[in-house]
């Protein structure tokens, strides 16, 4: 096991630069998920760990030492791919032997290692069975094993759960998470499903367009994001977004759109007049009667909760309540947003502008 | 709010179900008749021929005369024919070293062009060039270059010095059969190139990348990953290649005529030879139908070497 260094790293195709130098640690032990749209270097970044894609600048170092130069089969990593990768013309057993056989292993460590490998993943019975023969959970715990098998320093997962279904997806997300408990392999996964980075990770990297927008624990991410982009990418159903004024007269209040009056808390008083963005999750509103006029548009009952989405000055807001109400489409309801769980932020920098 | 009764429908009126009336959506009888074109066309052009061939192995039949059954006299002959079994001879070589060269050379041909090349596009279709230009043509091209005056190899080699006398590329009995050799290598190289190369693109890369992490080296991804998954068409396209050399007859009526000698006489150039230049219909059919138990063999072998994959079979396809 070993910590990870990813220090000012860039990654250019060419004369189209993709990652914009990136910093991040990763301790020992640690289960880091790299989050963020299609075509924001997660995945770059990840293969650059692996060694299957050059740097351009910065460096990477496993443990103390800088690999930019190394190649992947002496990085002692191992990676989980998409699509897993299997090789088609072996067997479970052979497809996880392969890294040792390479190696030229004895057999009996072979052995006892694939063994071992398939006793935690559950494929005991599968040993013989080619990936042809496998379902696709099957398939997913095989590429897993095969990582397993080789004990490496790091485990590097590349959205290895997008092939599921989304029930497989739920249930795999657990397996993984608690291999890493039992395991305690330092670990970089990359998804583009919040749901995964925030159920997984004790360390969340969240990215966009080639940049790091903020890195931290999965609950500090949704508690204080600290700009629009982080805001909005963490929490489902998304944050609700209004632009704005801030006016600091004593806790604050905040102009919406069409002069709707939010409340605000805890502002300092350099705000005043800034143009803002307002953010409140879906789950921070409540019905009061000083809350703001909405008129509901849809109504969406999960079971769990209801998702109303309603019109706030002109903006359609979604919020989301647990108890049962009886709306009705066109109702007019007042929502008043918590002004403790309220997140501002600069409309021109989009950074975070209260604690 | 009361439930409705159900409204009884007329009774339609049942008639018996014939057999004709089965028949009519039986999916088996459909697809026969869908089938009958095709079964026609490998009757008439395939089927027959081959029989008619086989039937007049065994008679005495020439140009012009009806032949009558003489039973395996002509195979007797040819038993006894130190020509037909030199035609054997010259076929196996022929066939084995030319499709041994192409295998190899399609191969890395194939992993080049697999690779990221500059100008790639074009180098695939300079690959291909000598398998467009017809046949003929290029025996004919061969024929110069090897020609015992006009050789251009045999000029070039004079100017740089290196031999004083022109080769006699198809006057000598080694050299004529390396020649036509090489020519066959050129003209059946495309093939296998192209095929191959179209069996490597159907391996994922993520395969290779894996192979990469899991610490193998490029021989050793092309041993344990490329080679076992490009097996299933390297059977077919060494078949395919096999069964095209063998029966080769282009090439060798156009550059010896099967000298000098009978140096590079196939059994086919020899059937061609003793059926319709000599007129010998019965004995000319019996070398051609002496060719078929090779040709079956060859077959025979791709088949059992596909049928032991079993890593192919079973289970969706991703």
């Amino acid at each position: 096991m070993a910590s990870v260094a990813i220090r000012d790293v860039r990654k250019a195709f060419g004369t189209t630069a993709v990652i914009h130098g990136v910093d991040i640690s990763i301790l020992d032990g640690e289960f880091v998920v790299l989050v963020g749209p299609s075509g924001c270097g997660k995945s770059t970044l990840l293969r650059m760990i692996a060694g299957l894609e050059n740097i351009t600048g910065g460096e990477i170092a496993i443990g103390d030492r800088v690999v930019n130069n190394v190649p992947p089969k002496e990085r002692d990593i191992a990676m989980v791919f998409q699509n897993y990768a299997l090789y088609p013309h072996m067997t479970v057993s052979d497809n996880m032997a392969f890294s040792m056989k390479l190696r030229g292993a004895p057999k009996e460590e072979i052995d006892s290692r694939v063994n071992r490998a398939a006793g935690i993943l559950g494929l005991e019975n599968l040993l013989e069975r080619y990936p042809r023969q496998l379902s696709g959970g099957q398939r997913q715990r095989v590429a897993m094993g095969r990582a397993i098998v080789r004990d490496p320093q790091v485990f590097l997962f590349d959205e290895p759960l997008s092939n599921l279904d989304a029930k497989l997806r739920v249930q795999m997300r657990t397996e993984i998470k608690e291999l890493h408990q039992r395991l305690k392999t330092t670990t970089v996964y990359v998804t583009h499903d919040q749901i995964e980075a925030m159920t997984m990770a004790d360390k969340i990297v969240v990215m966009h367009d080639g940049i790091v927008e903020q890195i931290g624990a999965p609950l500090d991410l949704y508690d204080k994001p600290a700009n629009v982009f982080v805001a909005g990418f963490i929490g489902s159903p998304a944050m609700n977004f209004l632009k704005g004024k801030v006016q600091v007269n004593g806790t604050g209040t905040f102009i919406g759109p069409q002069g709707v009056k939010l409340p605000l808390a805890d502002v300092p008083a350099s705000a005043n007049g800034v143009d803002a963005i307002y953010g409140i999750r879906p789950e921070h509103f409540t019905l009061a009667d000083d809350g703001a006029e909405a008129e509901i548009i849809v109504i969406e009952p999960t079971g769990s909760e209801t998702q109303v989405f309603a019109n706030l000055g002109g903006e359609e807001v979604v919020a989301v309540f647990r108890e049962r109400h009886q709306f009705k489409p066109g109702e007019k309801i007042r929502l008043k947003p918590d002004p403790k769980l309220v997140h501002l932020f600069d409309a021109s920098t989009g950074k975070r502008l209260n604690s | 709010m009361s439930i409705a009764a159900p409204t009884a429908k007329p009774a339609r009126e049942i008639r018996e179900i014939t057999a004709w009336d089965r028949l009519k959506v039986n999916k088996n009888w459909l697809g026969a008749w869908f089938m009958l074109p095709a079964a026609a066309f490998l009757i008439l052009f395939l089927a027959y021929p081959l029989g008619l061939g086989v039937w007049l192995s065994f008679t005495d039949a020439r140009l012009g005369r009806d032949g009558v059954f003489v039973g395996v006299e002509n195979y007797i002959y040819l038993w006894e024919d130190s020509v037909f079994w030199l035609s054997v001879f010259n076929t196996i070589l022929y066939t084995g070293v030319a499709s041994i060269i192409k295998f190899a050379i399609g191969l890395y041909l194939a992993l080049l062009l697999n690779e990221n090349l500059p100008f790639k596009a074009i180098i695939r279709a300079i690959v291909l060039i000598p398998f467009i230009v017809p046949t003929v043509l290029s025996a004919i091209a061969f024929w110069w270059l090897f020609d015992p005056q006009f050789s251009i190899i045999s000029w070039s080699l004079k100017q740089m010095g290196l031999i004083t006398q022109n080769i006699d590329f198809l006057g000598d009995v080694w050299n004529a059969r390396w020649s036509v050799i090489f020519a066959n290598i050129w003209r059946g190289v495309p093939f296998v190139a192209i095929t191959l190369l179209a069996g490597l693109q159907t391996v994922s890369p993520s395969l290779y990348e894996a192979a990469t992490i899991d610490g193998a080296s490029t021989w050793q991804r092309f041993r344990f990953i490329t080679y076992p998954l490009l097996t299933p068409i390297i059977a077919v396209v060494m078949t395919f290649s096999v069964l095209f050399t063998f029966t080769d007859f282009q090439l060798i009526w156009v550059m010896t005529r099967g000298g000098p000698v009978n140096a590079t006489h196939l059994m086919a150039t020899l059937s061609y030879q003793r059926a319709i230049m000599s007129g010998y219909l019965g004995e000319g059919a019996a070398i051609s139908t002496a060719m078929i138990p090779f040709l079956l063999a060859a077959i025979m072998v791709s088949w059992f070497g596909l049928q032991r994959r079993k890593w192919q079979q079973g289970g969706d396809n991703d």
